[in-house]
């Protein structure tokens, strides 16, 4: 019989793993992502400008054309829209850059390999949001600089104000993350993702209070940036990075620490829920 | 003895169109095997189920002994999957992204013997964007076998290879095998299946046609040999299962046969028969 001819010759030559060494943890392997997922951000020179250079060169740009000082203070709009333009900063390395990297990996079949391996979405997860992390503190320092150096902004001077500075900072890359990750399973290819991130991310931030002033925006204006995570994040970073008689033009007239940490935390667990609900290794069936 | 593959009425639609039908396929412990047929015939889905890649509608599959619908991270630790194209992870060099996919296995190999392994040791600083498409396709193998897997699936793993290039492709899949490697390939290249294949299935219409050696599936579709040779200007053809007798006949009175030649069927003329295109 033909099949015995066939499986003789074969089984002698199967080498069978009897002993499956420990698999690492979904962790060590998000973990060892980390440098090579900075090493693909880095090694793209365009993108990288893109990310880094926008915020920076339009806050420079619409910082040298808002230079009248706001009545009674010393401080500038300028310097106002300097401290809100660190939201920019966070919503263009967390939400564009991780629903642009994530259909990418999708198209190229990046995610399909990995999903080969013994490694799990959390593995991958970790891995950009090690990038994020790192690439958003860069944003910062650059944006940090810029403001205090050319707008006179004054880092926080107690452990309340940085206190304040980290968290916002550290819900905002979540919740700008997560609705980027979801945004990403919305679209087929990183071209259609760069613009479904980058439209709306421009359009927010005539919304938000970090193009424009909010105290100029109409009311529907306000209300409409108010759903978002952006405008939250801006008002938090004003809060500790502008003198603190500034609070009178804020549209509530207070800060609203309370009220910006509820808006981010929700957002976050919100998207985590759409996340998790939407996530797709492929656009295979 | 169990087969490492499988498979008992499988079948997959996509939206109307049925691409396998009830497919029944078995692939013993250490063979290369072959999956062969033309494009659109059910070759891809057939082997992306089988990695766990697709979900099927209906039907039995077993894996390595287990479900690849549902089987876990230490199951993917035992296979190796070679995808049909990508264009993955360029700007990271060889040797960093064979180094990348070591880290996700318990035990894999060196990430420098492994480029030493499928000849890309020369290239391992490179940016794997700027690979040439067999060096890319070497690489895609590399990370297949990173954490030697008992079966490794290669989906059309030489599309668009020069002659020169597919040979030596096909040196390093035998070396895996030798290794003790259980190999599925699907190809639509007939050269291919019956340089490497210890078996191969032709499917047709999402379903297994023939399953044989090439030899055998060449034989049993028809064993018939054709006797060519010129009379005068004309050209004469037979086809006779005793090539020997026909021309001894021929040549008993002393006449020279004019270019005479004896050709047996190839696998190419069962496959085409198998795939009904003849």
């Amino acid at each position: 019989m033909a099949v015995e001819s066939w499986e003789g010759a074969a089984v002698s030559r199967h080498r069978g793993d009897d002993l499956q060494p420990a698999l690492p943890s979904p962790v060590c392997i998000g973990l060892s992502r980390v440098v090579p997922e900075i090493k693909m951000f880095y090694r793209r020179p365009e993108q990288l400008a893109l990310t880094f250079s926008m915020p920076a060169v339009i806050c420079l740009l619409l910082g040298s054309i808002f230079t009248a000082k706001l009545p009674g203070t010393q401080t500038s709009t300028g310097a106002v829209i300097a401290a809100s333009m660190l939201a920019y900063g966070i919503l263009s390395t967390s939400f564009v850059n991780l629903g642009i990297g994530i259909a990418a990996d999708r198209e190229t079949g990046a995610l399909r390999r990995l999903h080969g391996t013994p490694a799990t979405a959390s593995s991958y997860f970790i891995g950009k949001i090690m990038l994020v992390a790192v690439a958003s503190l860069a944003e910062a320092v650059i944006l940090l600089l810029v403001g205090v150096l050319v707008f006179r902004l004054h880092l926080p001077t107690n452990a309340f104000g940085w206190f304040t500075l980290t968290w916002v900072f550290i819900l905002g890359i979540i919740s700008c993350s997560l609705l980027g990750i979801f945004v990403s399973n919305l679209v087929s290819n990183a071209l259609s993702a760069a613009v479904i991130t980058n439209g709306p991310a421009v359009g927010l931030q005539f919304l938000s209070g970090t193009y424009v002033p909010l105290m100029v925006l109409p009311t529907w204006m306000l209300i409409v940036g108010s759903i978002f995570p952006v405008k939250w994040m801006a008002q938090g970073f004003r809060s500790v990075l502008l003198p603190p008689q500034m609070v009178v033009f804020e549209p509530a007239g207070q800060w609203e620490h309370g009220r910006t940490f509820l808006v981010l935390a929700t957002w976050s667990i919100v998207g985590l829920l759409a996340c998790l609900s939407v996530f797709r290794w492929s656009d295979k069936r | 003895m169990t087969s490492a593959i499988s498979v008992r009425g499988m079948s997959k639609s996509y939206g109307r169109r049925q691409a396998v039908r009830e497919l029944d396929l078995d692939v013993g412990y250490g063979e290369i095997f072959a999956i062969l047929g033309p494009n659109g015939a059910g070759k891809s889905t057939t082997i992306e189920i089988l990695e766990g890649h697709r979900k099927r509608d209906a039907g039995q599959v077993s894996v390595l002994g287990e479900d690849p619908g549902t089987a876990g991270r230490s199951w993917r630790a035992r296979i190796g999957i070679v995808l049909q194209e990508s264009s993955d992870f360029g700007m990271l060099t060889v040797l960093e992204t064979a180094r990348m996919f070591a880290k996700c296995y318990g035990k894999a190999r060196a990430p420098a013997d492994l480029l030493e392994l499928v000849g890309l040791a020369s290239s391992s600083g490179s940016r794997v964007r700027t690979l040439s498409g067999g060096q890319r396709r070497r690489l895609d193998v590399a990370l297949g076998i990173v954490a030697t897997p008992e079966l490794l699936f290669l989906d059309e793993p030489t599309t668009g290879f020069d002659p020169e290039a597919r040979r030596q492709f096909w040196d390093l899949i035998r070396v895996l095998a030798d290794d003790g490697t259980t190999i599925l390939l699907t190809t639509h290249y007939l050269e291919e299946a019956a340089a490497l294949a210890d078996r191969v299935a032709v499917i047709a219409g999402g379903r297994v046609a023939a399953v044989d050696s090439p030899a055998r599936l060449t034989a049993h579709t028809s064993s018939a040999a054709t006797v060519r040779w010129m009379e005068g200007d004309e050209q004469r053809e037979e086809q006779t299962d005793h090539p020997t007798e026909l021309i001894r006949q021929r040549s008993m009175d002393g006449t020279e046969l004019a270019q005479l030649t004896v050709t047996r069927p190839t696998l190419e003329d069962a496959y085409l028969r198998l795939t009904g295109q003849a």
